[in-house]
């Protein structure tokens, strides 16, 4: 859905969160990225992985991108087409920089755990202490190089800190088997560090989720 | 099985099956000897890897890249089909064969029935999509071609497609149905039926056998061309093409003639459409449309008839298709979802309504070429 408008990538390299990404999922995994813009992660995935990758992207210049790279991509809404998937078809479900633009980000997770084993969603932290400052200080709506969509133009209508996505991961009933948060340079945030430091620091954040074993 | 027709004669391609090599119907009967009427377009590579099929819609014929002997005009999928297009007849065999029932040289309800001399007429037995089908596989093992690169059509071409993909998963790499079904709807079969009965109620049907009375029942075939054409078309498209424009008048006639633009354009829709179709074939292959349901023999799973296969597939709709809406194709992407099948879908977004797959259509343009091109690789074509 979008990923290009979600956050800007000035330069033709691969995103850090991609590659953040591609180390998370294992050899020869089936995929299903959601929001898969140009196709980037999952031509990343299939070289890298040798995964069966699948996308599902919104805008058709995105799926038609992705269909003359040879990728198998469907045009479909998060919102609306997780729904028809079967249960754990797929290794891990991939949602990266676009949870905020879906209407329904819980129940987008909650179908991203029914479909894969693993869910990996990466997401723009709206703690991180420059929005902070933005937002205590000028007192108006963050604008970053990043997030750089005035309020009343923006595709981004759920935003949440790293804190509140773990809350959201605590209320569905789900387990964090692995979270990464990146600052403003694309380097991991100390890994040892508390939730309040990540929260404040991470530009971005890469979780790894699983339903919890009872 | 010989080549019927000469061989120098390259737009009359036919093979015919003798009486000894039926064609087993899903009716449950064998219908021989039988010919299929089909045109070439390419190369076929030595290790006879890259040919496509086309499978055409319910009034097309197999001459989709090149002049129709009967009208004159050209193909009828001029800005998809040949070289350097997105199906490129430069690196691709392309065939295209007239349907089982169809009216262009393939055995039909006016091929002569050899057991009384005479046009079948509706003694010709009901075909389905999938002896459609069968029929082109039969040709295709004529060819000598074991795997089709890929099986392509719109329409009731893409249910061929389709159900080739079923049928046949081991011959066919790869499927691109557009605009497309997996199974006709009440609705589709309401308009179907429409159209027969206007043809039935034209007394020059002569309960079929007008082949006979040296007549046609044209006004009834007219009639059925008509209603099914507001059918290929969006609300949008008419409002934007004709509106409640007059046809060569300033005002109303205070009469029946045809005062709106549009009311002139179905009419000549109707009356050229009668001068190169058989009203009978229009019966049988509008049935045959209605008998399709791909996930009847899957206990209506369509997910199951797809189990297993290794065919990638491309499916395209278009957003002002009410006739086969993109909820049709949805249906089938999440089937081949389900059965964990290689499924790349677009929806494309105009107002051209069903028609557009013949249309100028640059999205689906793109999307053919970049999903053949992407093929190609995977079955080392390139």
């Amino acid at each position: 859905m979008q990923t290009d408008h979600h956050i800007e990538n000035n330069d033709n390299k691969t995103r850090i969160d991609f590659l953040l990404i591609a180390d998370m999922v294992k050899p020869h995994a089936r995929v299903l990225d959601i929001g898969c813009g140009d196709g980037q992660l999952l031509a990343l995935l299939e070289v890298k992985c040798q995964a069966d990758a699948r996308g599902m992207e919104l805008s058709q210049k995105g799926v038609n991108a992705c269909v003359a790279k040879g990728l198998s991509v469907i045009q479909g809404d998060a919102d609306v087409d997780l729904a028809d998937y079967p249960d754990q078809s797929f290794d891990y479900v991939i949602l990266s920089q676009t949870i905020q633009a879906t209407r329904h980000p819980r129940r987008v997770v909650e179908h991203m755990l029914r479909i894969g084993k693993r869910a990996i969603v990466s997401f723009p932290n709206f703690g991180h202490w420059r929005i902070r400052l933005q937002l205590a200080f000028l007192g108006r709506m963050p604008v970053t190089e990043n997030l750089s969509y005035a309020w009343y133009d923006t595709p981004n209508i759920h935003f949440c800190t790293i804190r509140d996505f773990a809350n959201l991961v605590e209320d569905i009933d789900a387990h964090i088997v692995r979270a990464v948060a990146l600052d403003r340079f694309g380097r991991r945030v100390g890994v040892n560090a508390p939730w309040w430091f990540w929260n404040l620091f991470g530009e971005q954040a890469v979780f790894v989720l699983e339903r919890s074993k009872h | 099985m010989r080549i019927e027709s000469e061989i120098t004669d390259k737009t009359h391609l036919s093979v015919h099956f003798a009486e000894h090599e039926p064609l087993r119907l899903d009716s449950g009967l064998d219908l021989a000897p039988w010919t299929i009427a089909y045109q070439t377009y390419g190369t076929l590579n030595s290790d006879k890897s890259n040919a496509i099929l086309i499978c055409h819609a319910l009034t097309g014929d197999q001459y989709v890249a090149s002049v129709n002997p009967v009208t004159g005009r050209e193909g009828w999928w001029p800005l998809m089909v040949g070289p350097n297009k997105p199906i490129d007849t430069s690196k691709y065999f392309v065939i295209c064969a007239n349907v089982l029932g169809g009216c262009m040289g393939t055995t039909g309800p006016a091929s002569v029935d050899p057991r009384t001399r005479q046009p079948y007429g509706l003694g010709m037995p009901v075909v389905t999509i999938r002896d459609m089908v069968k029929a082109q596989a039969r040709l295709i093992d004529h060819l000598g071609i074991d795997q089709l690169f890929s099986v392509i059509g719109g329409s009731m071409g893409g249910m061929q497609a389709l159900q080739w993909a079923v049928s046949y998963p081991e011959r066919v790499f790869s499927c691109i149905p557009i605009a497309a079904a997996a199974k006709h709807s009440s609705q589709n079969i309401a308009f179907h039926e429409v159209g027969r009965q206007a043809i039935m109620a034209d007394p020059d049907w002569c309960h079929g056998r007008y082949y006979e009375s040296n007549v046609q029942p044209i006004k009834g075939l007219s009639v059925a061309r008509m209603a099914a054409h507001i059918t290929y078309m969006s609300d949008e498209a008419l409002q934007r093409k004709f509106g409640r424009k007059l046809q060569n008048r300033l005002a109303p006639t205070f009469s029946f003639d045809a005062d709106f633009q549009i009311e002139s354009y179905l009419r000549y829709q109707g009356s050229s459409f009668v001068e190169r179709f058989d009203a009978n074939s229009y019966l049988y292959v509008t049935r045959a449309m209605d008998y399709f349901d791909l996930a009847a023999d899957f206990d209506h799973s369509l997910a199951r008839a797809f189990q297993g296969t290794k065919t990638r597939f491309c499916l395209v709709s278009f957003s002002s298709d009410w006739l086969f809406p993109p909820s049709d194709s949805r249906a089938i992407v999440h089937a081949l979802n389900a059965a964990g099948a290689s499924v790349s879908y677009v929806e494309i977004e105009t107002d051209k309504g069903h028609d557009a797959f013949l249309l100028d259509v640059p999205e689906q343009n793109i999307t053919t070429m970049g999903f053949l091109n992407a093929a190609a690789r995977a079955r080392g074509l390139v």
